[in-house]
C-alpha cells in the first residue's frame, strides 16, 4: 500500500516543553489510520505539524514522498489536505452554504463545486436543511456535518480529522462514525485523531497509540482493539 | 436641529471611513491599531500636496490619495504588525503605538509642525435644505461615505478575497486550514483600511480647511471610539457607531459648547467600554477572550548586581551636585528623576501587575493641578502640598478607574487612554476651578518652611529626594504579601481568584499606589515650571513613560529609573538627536519589543 503521509522522527516544541519525541508515523492510501492516546499525549499538535501550524524543530514531514516540512499551511491545503479542525472550528458569523464553500476557497472549477456542494447535501440531509442558517447557531452534531462536508468540498487526498466525536451525543458519535466510513469507501483517505480509542479502532484499518509524545503502539485496528496495553497507555485510566 | 442632525451625519461619515478600517484590522490581526489616525494623517498630507503644490483636481488627488495612504498601511503592517504577529495582542497595540509616534513626527520634521491651510478645490455653492444648508462639500462627503460603505459590504460579501478577509476574521487558523492565505488578508486588510484611512483624513482637511501632523491622534480615537459602539470586528457596526458618534457629538456642540465635542466623545468610548465592551447591537454581554494573563509580554528576572553597587550610585547621585558647577547636567538629571518616579509608578501597573496603561499622563495631571490649586487658591504651602495632593489625586484616581478594572488586555488599554484624556479635558472645560485652556500660572516655586528652592542643585535634590522614597515603597511592596497578589494577576487571572485575589480590588490598590507617585511627579513639574495647561501632560507623556519601563525592563524598580534617565538624558546629550527625540522612542520601543522584551536590565527566565 502507497504511503501518502509520513512524520519522520518528529520533534516539537512549545518554548522550552517538548511535546513529540521521534515521532514517527505514516497513513496509507485509501485506509482510515487512527492515532489514540490521553490528554496532553501530543495528539493535536501532531495534527498542526501535519498542517504547518506548527513547526517541528527536527524531523521531517512527507506528502506522497515529497519532502513537505517547510511548505507553509496554504501550500499543504493546495497539495490536498483538509482538515476537521478540533471542535469544528466553523467560521461562526458566516451562513453554512458560506462555510461550506470557504471549504472549497482553492477550488476554480466553480460549476464542479456546485455538482459537489449538492452530492454533499446527498450525503448529509441535515446540512441541506440549514443552509441559510448562521453557522455559530448550529447544534454540536450539526456542526461536525458541516464541517466534514466544508473539508470534502476541497476534494482531500487526505481528510484529517482532529478528535472527531468530542462533544458530541452517544447518538450523533455512532452517525459521525459511520459517515465516515462512508467517506473512506467512497474513496477518500482519512487520518484522525481520536481520545475515544474502542470507537476509532471500530472503524480504522490501522492505529498508533501515543503517550508522552512518542509512539507506544502501533498495528493494525483488530490488533490494538484486544490489546490491553491500549488501555494502560492511557495514563492509567481506562480506554472508553 | 435640523442642521446639527446633516452636521452629524457628515462627520459621521468621516468617522466612519476611519473606523471601518479599525474595525477590518481589528478582525484581522486581532488589534487595535494606533497607528491608524497616522496614516489617516500622511493621507491628508499627500492630498495636500496635490492640490496646493501640484494643483491637481480634486478626483486624481483622491486617487493619488488612496493609493499613497494604502502603501502606507502596508509598511505599518510591515514593519510594525506582521513580525509580532504570534506575539499577542498587547504587543501590537505597543508596536502600533510606536509605529503612529515615528509617523506623527516625522511628518512634523518633513512639513513642518505648523497647520497648513487646505482650500477645497471643489465648487463652493450651496443649498437650503429644511431650514439647514448643504454645500457641495457635504454632498461629496455624504457620497464617500455612503459610496465606501457600499463597495466594502460588495467586496466581503461578493468576492473571494472579502471571503477570506471575513474567514479569517472570524477564525484564522480554521481560515489557515482552508487555504487562505492569512499574511496576504492581513495585507490586503491593512491597505486597504490605510486607502480609507488617507480618504478620511484629506476630506477632513478639506471641511475644516486645514492639516496639521498631529491630527491622526483624535482620528484614531473618535475611529476606535466608533468601531467599538459597532463591536469591534464588526464593519457595519462600525458605521452605525460613527454615525452615533457624529450626531452625539453635533448636538453636545449645539447645547454644551464647541470645546465639549472631545469630552462628550471621550465620555461615549469610556462608557461603552465599561457598560457594554461589545458594543451597541452585539447580543452577548461576554468579553471576546482575551488572554488571561494580564500582557503576554515576556518578563525576565532583574539583572543581579553587587550588593555595593546600588547604594554606591546612590551616595554619589547625592553628591553630584558638590563636584557639578554647570547647571545644566543638574538641571536635565532631575527631570530624569522626576520622570524615573513616573516610570518606577507606572512599573506597578504595567510591570507588576502587568495591565498596560496608557493614561498615566491623567494621574500626573490630576497631581499637578491638585497642588497648583491647593498652593494658590488656598493657600497651602508647597511641603502640605506634596503631601496632600497625591493622596487627592490618588483617591480620583482609583474612583475613576475602578469601573474598568475588570476589563483586560486592549479593552483595558484603551480604557486607560481615554481616562487621561479625559482628565485634561475635564480640566479644560471646568473652568470655575482650574481657569479652562488659560492654565494656571504663578506658581509658586517649591520649598519648605518658607525657603524657596530655586537653585538647579536644589531641585535636583528635591527630586531624587522624592524618587528615592518612591522606589522605596513600591520596592516593599513589591516583596510584601500585596507584590506576590499582583503577580499572581499578571500571571493568570482566573487562577488568581480561584486563590481568593479579589481581582478589581488589588487592582484598585496598584493603580492607587501608582496614581500616588506619578501624582507626587506632576506636583514637583508644575512647581518647577510655576505653569501648567490641560495640554502640558499628554499621551505622548504616557507613552514616553511607558517605553521607559520596557526599555528599562518591567518589574524591575532599577530599570526603570535607569530607563527614564537613558531616554532622558540621550536626547539632551546628543544634540541632533533632540528633532528625533520621539522617533527615537518609537524606534526604541518597537525594537526593544522584538529584540529584548524584557528589557536591559532583565534577563531571560
Amino acid at each position: 500500500m502507497e504511503t501518502i503521509l509520513e512524520l519522520q522522527d518528529v520533534n516539537t516544541f512549545y518554548g522550552a516543553i517538548q511535546v513529540h519525541f521521534d515521532l514517527s508515523l505514516s497513513v496509507s492510501a485509501g485506509e482510515i489510520t487512527c492515532l489514540l492516546g490521553g490528554n496532553a499525549s501530543g495528539k493535536s499538535t501532531a495534527m498542526k505539524a501535519i498542517f504547518g501550524l506548527v513547526r517541528p524543530r527536527t524531523g521531517r514531514v512527507f506528502l506522497a514522498g515529497e519532502e513537505a516540512t517547510h511548505w507553509g499551511t496554504p501550500r499543504r491545503v493546495a497539495w490536498g489536505l483538509r482538515s476537521v479542525p478540533e471542535a469544528r472550528r466553523l467560521f461562526p458569523y458566516m451562513t453554512v452554504r458560506e462555510n461550506l464553500l470557504m471549504g472549497a476557497y482553492l477550488r476554480r472549477d466553480r460549476r464542479q463545486v456546485a455538482e459537489d456542494l449538492e452530492k454533499m447535501l446527498d450525503l448529509f440531509p441535515r446540512v441541506g436543511e440549514r443552509l441559510d442558517q448562521v453557522a455559530g447557531t448550529l447544534s454540536g452534531g450539526e456542526q461536525q456535518m458541516v464541517a466534514m462536508a466544508r473539508a470534502l468540498l476541497g476534494r482531500p487526498r487526505i481528510l484529517c480529522m482532529d478528535e472527531p466525536t468530542m462533544g458530541l451525543s452517544p447518538l450523533w458519535v455512532d452517525r459521525v462514525l459511520e459517515l465516515i466510513q462512508t467517506i473512506n469507501r467512497q474513496g477518500t483517505t482519512v487520518f484522525m485523531v481520536e481520545q475515544n480509542a474502542r470507537a476509532a479502532l471500530q472503524i480504522a484499518h490501522r492505529g498508533y497509540v501515543l503517550r508522552h509524545g512518542t509512539v507506544a503502539l502501533r498495528g493494525t485496528a483488530s490488533e490494538l482493539l484486544d490489546n490491553p496495553l491500549v488501555e494502560s497507555a492511557y495514563l492509567g485510566g481506562k480506554v472508553i | 436641529m435640523w442642521d446639527q442632525l446633516l452636521n452629524g451625519l457628515v462627520i459621521g461619515n468621516l468617522y466612519a471611513l476611519t473606523a471601518i478600517g479599525i474595525t477590518q484590522i481589528y478582525g484581522v490581526a486581532g488589534v487595535v491599531n494606533f497607528a491608524h489616525g497616522s496614516v489617516y494623517m500622511v493621507g491628508a498630507y499627500i492630498g495636500w500636496m496635490a492640490i496646493a503644490w501640484l494643483h491637481w483636481p480634486l478626483v486624481p488627488a483622491i486617487l493619488l490619495v488612496l493609493a499613497g495612504s494604502a502603501a502606507i498601511g502596508l509598511l505599518v503592517e510591515r514593519a510594525a504588525v506582521r513580525p509580532f504577529a504570534r506575539a499577542g495582542s498587547t504587543i501590537l497595540l505597543l508596536t502600533t503605538i510606536a509605529a503612529g509616534l515615528i509617523m506623527d513626527n516625522a511628518a512634523q520634521i518633513i512639513w513642518g509642525p505648523q497647520t497648513q491651510a487646505l482650500r477645497s478645490p471643489l465648487p463652493q455653492w450651496q443649498f437650503k435644505l429644511g431650514g439647514g444648508t448643504v454645500s457641495f462639500l457635504d454632498l461629496f462627503i455624504l457620497a464617500a461615505g455612503v459610496g465606501t460603505a457600499l463597495l466594502l459590504h460588495l467586496f466581503l460579501y461578493r468576492s473571494r478575497a472579502g471571503w477570506a478577509v471575513r474567514a479569517t476574521a472570524q477564525d484564522r487558523e480554521a481560515a489557515l486550514q482552508m487555504g487562505v492565505d492569512v499574511n496576504r488578508v492581513s495585507s490586503l486588510s491593512f491597505a486597504m483600511a490605510g486607502a480609507f484611512a488617507g480618504l478620511s483624513g484629506l476630506l477632513v482637511g478639506l471641511y475644516f480647511n486645514n492639516i496639521y501632523p498631529t491630527m491622526g491622534a483624535s482620528a484614531t480615537l473618535k475611529g476606535t471610539t466608533a468601531a467599538l459602539l459597532g463591536g469591534l470586528g464588526n464593519v457595519p457596526g462600525a458605521i452605525l457607531g460613527a454615525y452615533v458618534l457624529g450626531i452625539t457629538e453635533a448636538f453636545s456642540v449645539e447645547w454644551l459648547g464647541s470645546s465639549f465635542r472631545n469630552l462628550m466623545a471621550i465620555v461615549l468610548l469610556i462608557g461603552v467600554l465599561i457598560f457594554r465592551p461589545n458594543g451597541l447591537i452585539s447580543a452577548r454581554r461576554a468579553l471576546n477572550p482575551e488572554p488571561t494573563a494580564g500582557t503576554f509580554i515576556p518578563h525576565g528576572r532583574p539583572l543581579r548586581f553587587p550588593r555595593w553597587l546600588l547604594p554606591a550610585v546612590t551616595v554619589s547621585a547625592m553628591a553630584l551636585p558638590l563636584f557639578l558647577s554647570n547647571p545644566y547636567p543638574l538641571q536635565v538629571l532631575a527631570i530624569a528623576w522626576v520622570f524615573g518616579l513616573m516610570a518606577v509608578s507606572l512599573n506597578l501597573i504595567s510591570g507588576t501587575t502587568g495591565q498596560i496603561s496608557l493614561g498615566h499622563a491623567g494621574f500626573v495631571t490630576l497631581g499637578a493641578y491638585a497642588s497648583a490649586i491647593l498652593t494658590s487658591r488656598l493657600g497651602l504651602p508647597f511641603s502640605l502640598s506634596l503631601l496632600v495632593s497625591p493622596f487627592l489625586a490618588a483617591a480620583i484616581g482609583v474612583l475613576l478607574c475602578y469601573p474598568a478594572l475588570r476589563l483586560r488586555g486592549q479593552y483595558l488599554a484603551i480604557t486607560t487612554m481615554g481616562l487621561g484624556e479625559a482628565i485634561s479635558l475635564i480640566a479644560l472645560n471646568w473652568e470655575g476651578v482650574t481657569q479652562g485652556p488659560l492654565g494656571i500660572s504663578n506658581i509658586q516655586p517649591p520649598g519648605f518652611f518658607g525657603y524657596p528652592i530655586v537653585s538647579p542643585a536644589g531641585m535636583y535634590l528635591l527630586a531624587f529626594a522624592v524618587l528615592l522614597i518612591g522606589v522605596w515603597v513600591v520596592h516593599r511592596l513589591s516583596r510584601s504579601h500585596l507584590g506576590r497578589a499582583l503577580r499572581a494577576m499578571r500571571e493568570d487571572e482566573v487562577a488568581a481568584r480561584a486563590f481568593g485575589i479579589g481581582l478589581a480590588r488589588y487592582k484598585s490598590i496598584a493603580f492607587g499606589v501608582s496614581a500616588f507617585f506619578a501624582a507626587a511627579a506632576g506636583v514637583l513639574l508644575a512647581h518647577s515650571y510655576s505653569y501648567i495647561a490641560p495640554d502640558t501632560f499628554t499621551f505622548a507623556l504616557s507613552i514616553q513613560v511607558l517605553t521607559m519601563i520596557i526599555l528599562g525592563g518591567r518589574d524591575n524598580a532599577v530599570g526603570a529609573v535607569a530607563g527614564a534617565v537613558i531616554l532622558i538624558a540621550l536626547p539632551e546629550s546628543i544634540r541632533f538627536l533632540g528633532e528625533f527625540r520621539f522617533i527615537l522612542y518609537g524606534l526604541l520601543l518597537i525594537g526593544m519589543l522584538r529584540f529584548r522584551p524584557y528589557g536591559l536590565f532583565n534577563s531571560a527566565t
